[in-house]
């Protein structure tokens, strides 16, 4: 029954991709047609015959639904056409360049802050009302005040200037250069789930299970290990499906201050330069990046959750 | 716990660290006298470095802002992308560490008495990178691959000035009717629609730069990337990493290899300004491509060896709409605003780069040009606000009834800042009240363009080559960059007359009137005239100020450190020593004794600069 319900529940979450999808690409594709200016403006103004070739290489010369269709016609193919602005480059290459490193430095983030959050936001639960649950959950809300464009800059200075210890920016796939963008994604996020763990652990070792547990004489560790954990949980495990979508497509802030090639400046610079087929490509991949997470966390949740049932929800 | 308590001592120490960044022992990095400081330069009887004073690893490593577009010259455009097809490439001719022209690829060249008609010989003994000997027909190819509408090259607007260009550009006329023929296999011709003094200099450019047709023919769009890129200059394509960083290595086929000494190259495409300054400072950049306007203080402090300010190809401006209200006929209302702002307070104050005050259009520094300088710009301040209060009333506004207009600039902390400093002039001097309206950089263009609402507004130029014809262009009755509304026949009539003109002088005299007619119609605000910035290790020499901003690495060297041993002197001691070298042949950069003045004396320095260029042209 359990098992159906997941089955059926999963492929009428992957059908539901495509209709949201296609939503996302036309909404996208126009909006960014709509924005003043296009890809080829600049300071210096092209002569009409050097503008002429330019919109014809690019088909920027056709009617806006021709435009469309042309578009949708051509990532049915998963071709996401070549990049205005990197010339030498097509939205698919850039993509499979940029996203394995904001893959890693987000992921690697995201398991950091999951350990490291949990860990202290527990602590912090059983010591309730306690100095240390106070400090750790001040620092906590400093570290979820305090924007990643200031404790960027302050690590590099101290870690990498001032100390020596590890390169201020650059990329090269070694351990060092993550440690700093890891550490600075993981910061806010560790501080979030510190203070999620925090609040529904108190909740569920209030409750009356927890109790029941305790009065059969379980030793501390095993009911917080048996029992409280997994439903502590649950609010985190929400968290972190969208958190680990904007995590692991990148943050244009840390990429710009660390000088990662991630995911996120694309989407940005994409922008600001009206490169449309890269902008269009970022998005639709983040999408479908943020609708399959969400769908691991519904997974996820029913089985950490025994209340909830596919076929009751659907 | 104790994970948080590292962290708080990390974040308090930071805290602490930053704050007193401001102070007199601010510099937590490498304090100066720890920093390795260079031996000195010793020259060769030639002219080139003493090899017992190069460092053993001859590696550039520039910071080079934005990822460049592409690698194909004839596509490309930008200031970063240009840094490294100069590198890659090299032209028919191509620059002197000062920015002369020089001979390229070819050894020389004729010009015809009207100015029309350039012939080229190339040097015999040329190879690409591939081992392909160059011909004539290379260059023949290649000019005919970047004006073909198939290529869609931005940049062919270089090529305009060679016969038929627009034609071909335009799909009217196919592409072998372009003004170029081939004479024999090492000779080939040029024909200009009418004499073009700097197309030697565009000859230099990326877009004029030769690319082997069979690494075309053969890998088509991604004939550019490494592995695949075959091209002629110092240096040939090793790797390329997007938004990482792209490595060069030395050609062993350049016709000079002998005389390059960097091995590598390697360029790292980092489009934020202080995380440019950061890697500068860990030490593992020895070039950048600029600095941030806010931390010029804090280098100067810190960095002043290290810190080179110098005068560029370009002018910072605002420009007015002459269609609509209020500045439509209205030239008093539009000379009380150009001449209400305290320019020296915008460069001293506020920028605070060494920017030059300026009351021409033309940026100083373009070899025998003289930038038509008004009367009032000889004025003082205080008198100049003083005709500006009678303009103003003039023109029929009063404390009662002030103006009331919008500043619109693009969104950027320097555009904001200068903004603000001429609202503020303008309410202090007249009692103007202006709105300051920011948009983002294309809202921004399309606005101008459209010029239905506009008013005054941010505006500049920064020459792609060395010529005022460039900055007057713009100003054409029609032009597309014409976002003035301007259209004055005198004006239009120089501008044609320059077109045809063949004799220099008076082909300068002419830009001058015209120069002259369009500041006599208040058209722009002129501001200041920019000043390229960055910072340069020590080590790193055989470069040279110019105005292009054009940095061949070719001409690069670096020296290596001083032993901790060896006397500390300081490095003023010897940047000086080094200065006094007898000049030979190709003499060593004397940027240090520059860029040092410049820094300790900020703008005064540079203003120095801009003069002697003056004097330069006025002799």
């Amino acid at each position: 029954m359990r098992q159906e319900g997941i089955i059926h529940h999963a492929t009428s979450r992957l059908l539901g991709l495509i209709p949201t999808l296609l939503v996302l690409i036309t909404i996208a594709f126009f909006m960014i047609r709509v924005a003043p200016g296009g890809p080829f403006d600049g300071e210096k103004v092209l002569p009409p015959e050097i503008r002429a070739n330019l919109d014809a290489k690019y088909h920027l010369d056709e009617p806006l639904m021709q435009q469309y269709f042309r578009y949708l016609g051509q990532i049915i193919t998963l071709d996401f056409g070549p990049s205005f602005q990197y010339k030498d480059w097509t939205v698919n290459e850039l993509i499979a360049q940029g996203f394995p490193v904001s893959l890693t430095v987000g992921g690697l983030a995201m398991v950091l802050a999951f350990f490291v959050g949990t860990a202290i936001g527990i602590a912090a639960a059983l010591r309730q009302n306690t100095a240390a649950d106070y400090s750790i959950m001040g620092i906590a809300m400093l570290g979820i005040s305090i924007p990643n464009f200031v404790v960027a800059p302050l690590l590099i200075l101290v870690l990498a200037v001032y100390a020596g210890w590890l390169p201020a920016g650059g990329w090269d796939w070694s351990i060092q250069r993550m440690v700093l963008p890891v550490i600075t994604l993981a910061l806010p996020a560790i501080a979030y789930i510190a203070r999620l763990t925090r609040g529904s652990m108190i909740e569920v070792l209030h409750s009356n299970y927890i109790r029941t547990a305790r009065a059969k004489g379980l030793p501390g560790h095993l009911v917080i290990r048996r029992h409280a954990l997994k439903p502590a949980l649950l609010p985190v495990i929400s968290f972190m499906g969208p958190a680990t979508a904007g995590l692991i497509t990148g943050s244009v802030v840390i990429e710009r201050i660390y000088s990662i090639p991630g995911l996120g400046s694309y989407f940005v610079q994409g922008a600001l330069n009206r490169d449309y087929t890269l902008v269009m490509g970022v998005v639709i991949f983040y999408g479908v990046i943020i609708i399959l997470l969400n769908f691991i966390v519904d997974i996820l949740y029913s089985w950490m959750n025994p209340r909830i049932r596919f076929d009751e929800v659907m | 716990m104790n994970f948080a308590k590292s962290l708080r001592v990390v974040l308090v120490t930071g805290l602490v660290q930053l704050a007193g960044c401001g102070d007199e022992n601010g510099d937590f990095g490498r304090p100066r006298e720890n920093r390795p400081q260079p031996v000195e330069l010793v020259l060769l009887e030639d002219g080139r470095p003493d090899p017992s004073v190069l460092a053993a690893e001859q590696v550039v490593y520039r910071g080079n802002g934005d990822e460049p577009q592409t690698l194909d010259p004839h596509r490309a455009e930008g200031v970063p992308t240009s840094h490294i097809l100069r590198d890659l490439f090299e032209g028919l001719t191509t620059e002197a560490p000062d920015g002369d022209i020089i001979p390229g690829a070819a050894t020389g060249w004729n010009i015809s008495r009207d100015a029309r008609t350039y012939t080229f010989y190339l040097r015999r003994d040329l190879k690409w990178s591939n081992g392909d000997p160059i011909k004539a027909e290379d260059f023949i190819y290649s000019l005919r691959r970047a004006a073909d509408p198939e290529t869609a090259s931005d940049a062919a607007v270089s090529l305009l000035p060679i016969l038929n260009a627009r034609e071909v550009l335009a799909g009217e006329l196919p592409v072998e009717d372009l003004g170029i023929s081939l004479l024999d296999e090492y000779t080939l011709q040029i024909t200009l629609t009418g004499p073009t003094p700097y197309f030697l200099g565009l000859l230099a450019s990326p877009v004029a730069y030769p690319v082997n047709r069979k690494n075309v023919e053969e890998f088509g769009d991604q004939f550019s990337r490494p592995g695949k890129l075959v091209s002629n200059g110092a240096f040939v394509l090793k790797s390329w990493n997007p938004r990482v960083s792209i490595e060069l290595e030395k050609n062993p086929l350049f016709r000079e290899v002998d005389q390059v000494i960097i091995e590598r190259v390697i360029y790292y495409p980092i489009e934020d300004l202080t995380a440019e300054v950061t890697m500068f400072r860990s030490g593992a950049l020895d070039w950048t491509a600029e600095v941030p306007n806010n931390q010029f203080k804090w280098l100067q402090h810190y960095y002043p060896d290290e810190l080179v300010v110098s005068p560029w190809m370009g002018s910072y401006f605002y420009g007015f709409n002459l269609l609509r209200e209020p500045f439509a006929e209205n030239p008093e209302l539009r000379q009380a605003l150009i001449l209400a702002i305290d320019r020296k307070v915008i460069t001293e104050k506020v920028t605070q780069f060494g920017e030059k005050p300026s009351f021409s259009l033309v940026p100083p520094g373009i070899e025998g040009y003289v930038p038509f300088t008004p009367d009032y710009a000889e004025w003082t301040q205080h008198q100049r606000d003083e005709a500006a209060r009678r303009l103003y009333e003039m023109a029929g506004y009063s404390a009662e009834n002030p103006l009331y207009v919008e500043i619109r600039y693009n969104t950027s902390e320097n555009h904001k800042k200068i903004a603000l400093a001429i609202a503020s002039m303008w309410k202090q001097q007249l009692g103007v009240i202006a709105t300051l309206v920011n948009e983002e950089f294309r809202v921004f263009l399309q606005n101008r363009e459209q010029k239905i609402i506009t008013q005054v507004f941010r505006a500049g130029w920064i020459s792609d080559y060395n010529d005022p014809y460039s900055f007057l262009e713009m100003f054409r009755t029609g032009h597309a960059g014409n976002d003035y509304g301007y259209s004055n026949d005198t004006f239009d009539a120089l501008l044609d007359e320059v077109g045809t003109e063949r004799i220099r002088a008076r082909r300068e005299r002419l830009m001058f009137e015209a120069e002259r007619e369009l500041l006599a119609d208040f058209v722009i605000i002129p501001v200041y005239s920019y000043v390229s910035k960055r910072l340069v290790d020590t080590h790193l020499r055989g470069w040279q100020d110019n105005v292009m901003d054009h940095h061949l690495s070719r001409y690069m060297f670096k020296l290596k450190s001083r032993q901790a041993g060896e006397q500390a002197a300081s490095s003023r001691v010897d940047s000086t020593s080094s200065a006094d070298v007898p000049e030979a042949g190709e003499a060593p950069a004397e940027e240090i004794p520059a860029g040092e003045a410049e820094v300790h004396e900020g703008p005064g320095a540079a203003t120095e600069v801009g003069r002697k260029a003056d004097d330069e042209g006025e002799s």
